[in-house]
């Protein structure tokens, strides 16, 4: 066994680094949710203060409840996360499985041009995507989103599955092939749960900048039954006044969904990343 | 009817020309192994035959049906693989019973399948487990049942005991010769082990190469090789090859005499000086050296011979085998 890790010397040393970054990462979200429940003196007195019976209030959350459609919002970025995960997923392990098992003419040319997509950043290209969202009346549609975060996960999502694609045995794929299995029950039936821990990954690197999104929202679907979460909040943020509390809660409610989902993928996640290293 | 006929077959992967004008023939019933060193395009051949791979040229016909153009499915075969390759989420009876339903054979028909495989490999305890809760004898032992259910025209066995210990590699051997007996079905079974292909083998292919070397039973190609290959690559420990000139002062042939036919002579032609002894117990082997050349001696039973001693060898005139300089076999 590895002695450092029995070293107690070590073993405080790692775990004080690890709880220090831990604090570190975790104190925004915390003062996010503190003062989400705070009255907005109190707020600006004591930033760092935990809600007491005199501050606390629940006035943000009651503003957020108010004002404009919180839910619709919400739904909205739960659809077009949900929707794009889905597509990045489906799309990129196919393409992958494509370029990793069959040796075709422009194979390598296919990958490499796959990957190009990660080097370039897609909202280089916002003016033409608008101007072709405008084109075929999608704007102000989610499927304007869903469409434009699907083009920007593909690339990753293809490199790295494909990597991991190519670790999963021909022999299994074969014993499949003799087996009767058509090349789509080998895909989802073999390869998929083989390389679930792969999936997952590319799950929670798109999932977060999608659902904390700006940018596209705002250009692409800003009508008011389009809005997303993220975009839903700045009504709350003007030029010469901000609603603090209702800019926290809007916030705290929007961290919700995403931990709830990270934490069904870590599991697989912490797999994913040690698998490619450790083995 | 033959179980199989190759017709010339040929496969390259791009320039590289894997295997070279393949004929052969399977006969029904017959246990075929196919043997030669890693890279000499074994395990392309088999799966060639399987379907896994398409032949360049040449025809491959399986129970009298040109099956070119046939997918893997529909060949008639069934394959166990070197890494077992078990369907990872399925119990042990589901692995064995995916083909059938994907043949859509009755209901009846499946469990009378999987259990008359499940009790000839002694399977029962174990069908509602997972690969992952197995050993890697009972995981063999399930790749084979996975074929054994289709009952296939053909089996075909890649490498599938070399990811056993040597204990149970000795066992499964055993078993897999009992279930050709139990079966009578045609099996070509692919290894790099000459041991593994004397003991199964009704008929062997020595490849090398991508071409055929030789075919025979074992002992005919053990005591009637056609070339210095063969003549090599059969037995353990392999032959020795001395070159003529040591033996009688001329001549550009090799010869080739296996190490049982050594024998302690005082006499004898071969002087020798004894540079390692394995004592097997039963057998003693003699590792020497003739001048620059390694000979290998086993002599039956036990001897007090050291490293360093110096010994004389003899043999039979007529046991040994002649090569010419292209490694062809002289009469």
């Amino acid at each position: 066994m590895n002695k450092a890790r029995h070293n107690p010397l070590n073993m405080v040393a790692m775990h004080g680094a690890l709880i220090l970054y831990t604090l570190i990462a975790l104190f925004p979200v915390f003062v996010i949710l503190i003062n989400s429940f705070k009255s907005r003196r109190a707020i600006f007195r004591e930033p760092l203060a935990l809600p007491n019976a005199d501050s606390f209030s629940m006035i943000g959350y009651e503003t957020v409840m108010k004002q404009g459609d919180f839910f619709l919002y919400f739904q909205n970025s739960m659809i077009v996360t949900v929707a794009s995960l889905s597509f990045i997923l489906l799309f990129g392990a196919m393409a992958a499985y494509a370029l990793s098992e069959y040796q075709f003419k422009g194979n390598l040319i296919m990958g490499l041009y796959l990957a190009l997509g990660i080097m370039i950043p897609i909202r280089i290209g916002t003016v033409a995507i608008l101007e072709m969202m405008v084109a075929t009346g999608l704007v102000n549609s989610l499927w304007a989103l869903i469409l434009v975060y699907t083009a920007q996960g593909l690339p990753l999502a293809v490199f790295i599955l494909s990597e991991f694609m190519r670790q999963v045995s021909d022999d299994l794929k074969n014993a499949g092939r003799i087996d009767g299995l058509s090349e789509y029950t080998i895909f989802f039936r073999l390869v998929l749960p083989l390389v679930r821990p792969a999936m997952a990954t590319v799950a929670v690197f798109n999932m977060i900048p999608i659902w904390n999104d700006l940018w596209f929202p705002l250009i692409l679907a800003p009508a008011e039954e389009t809005k997303t979460l993220t975009l839903g909040s700045q009504v709350f943020i003007g030029q010469f006044v901000t609603d603090w509390n209702a800019v926290l809660s809007a916030l705290s409610m929007a961290i919700l969904p995403v931990l709830v989902l990270y934490v069904i993928f870590s599991r697989q996640l912490i797999r994913g990343i040690t698998s490619g290293a450790v083995k | 009817m033959t179980a199989l006929t190759l017709n010339n077959v040929n496969k390259s992967f791009g320039n590289v020309h894997v295997l070279k004008d393949i004929t052969l023939e399977v006969e029904e019933g017959e246990f075929v192994v196919f043997v030669g060193p890693s890279g000499c395009g074994k395990s392309t051949l088999l799966r060639v035959i399987a379907g896994l791979e398409d032949a360049s040229s040449g025809e491959i016909n399986i129970g009298g049906q040109q099956v070119n153009l046939v997918p893997p499915s529909k060949r008639g075969i069934a394959m166990v693989f070197q890494s077992y390759a078990l369907y990872p989420h399925l119990s042990v009876r589901g692995n064995m019973t995916l083909a059938l339903k994907q043949e859509k054979q009755p209901k009846s028909e499946i469990e009378g399948r999987v259990a008359k495989a499940s009790r000839m490999l002694n399977l029962e305890p174990y069908l509602d487990r997972y690969p992952s809760e197995l050993s890697g004898g009972q995981r063999q032992r399930v790749a084979i049942g996975r074929a054994i259910v289709r009952d296939p025209k053909l089996f075909l066995f890649d490498e599938p005991l070399s990811n056993l210990d040597a204990a149970l590699r000795m066992n499964t051997r055993i078993e897999i010769a009992n279930l050709h007996r139990a079966l009578d079905a045609s099996m070509i079974y692919v290894t790099h082990d000459q041991t593994e292909a004397m003991t199964l083998a009704d008929k062997i292919v020595v490849l090398r190469d991508g071409r055929v070397e030789q075919i025979g039973s074992p002992m005919e190609l053990y005591n009637n090789p056609a070339n210095q290959f063969v003549a090599g690559f059969l037995g353990s420990p392999s032959m020795n090859f001395l070159p003529e000139s040591l033996l009688q002062d001329s001549g550009q042939n090799t010869i080739g005499i296996r190490p049982e036919d050594l024998f302690l002579s005082d006499d004898g032609p071969l002087a020798a000086r004894v540079s390692h002894v394995e004592k097997l117990g039963g057998d003693t082997n003699v590792i020497a050296k003739v001048q620059d050349h390694d000979v290998t001696a086993r002599l039956f039973g036990q001897h007090a011979i050291a490293e360093g001693q110096e010994l004389r060898f003899g043999y039979a005139s007529e046991r040994a085998y002649r090569f010419n300089e292209a490694g062809q076999r002289l009469a």
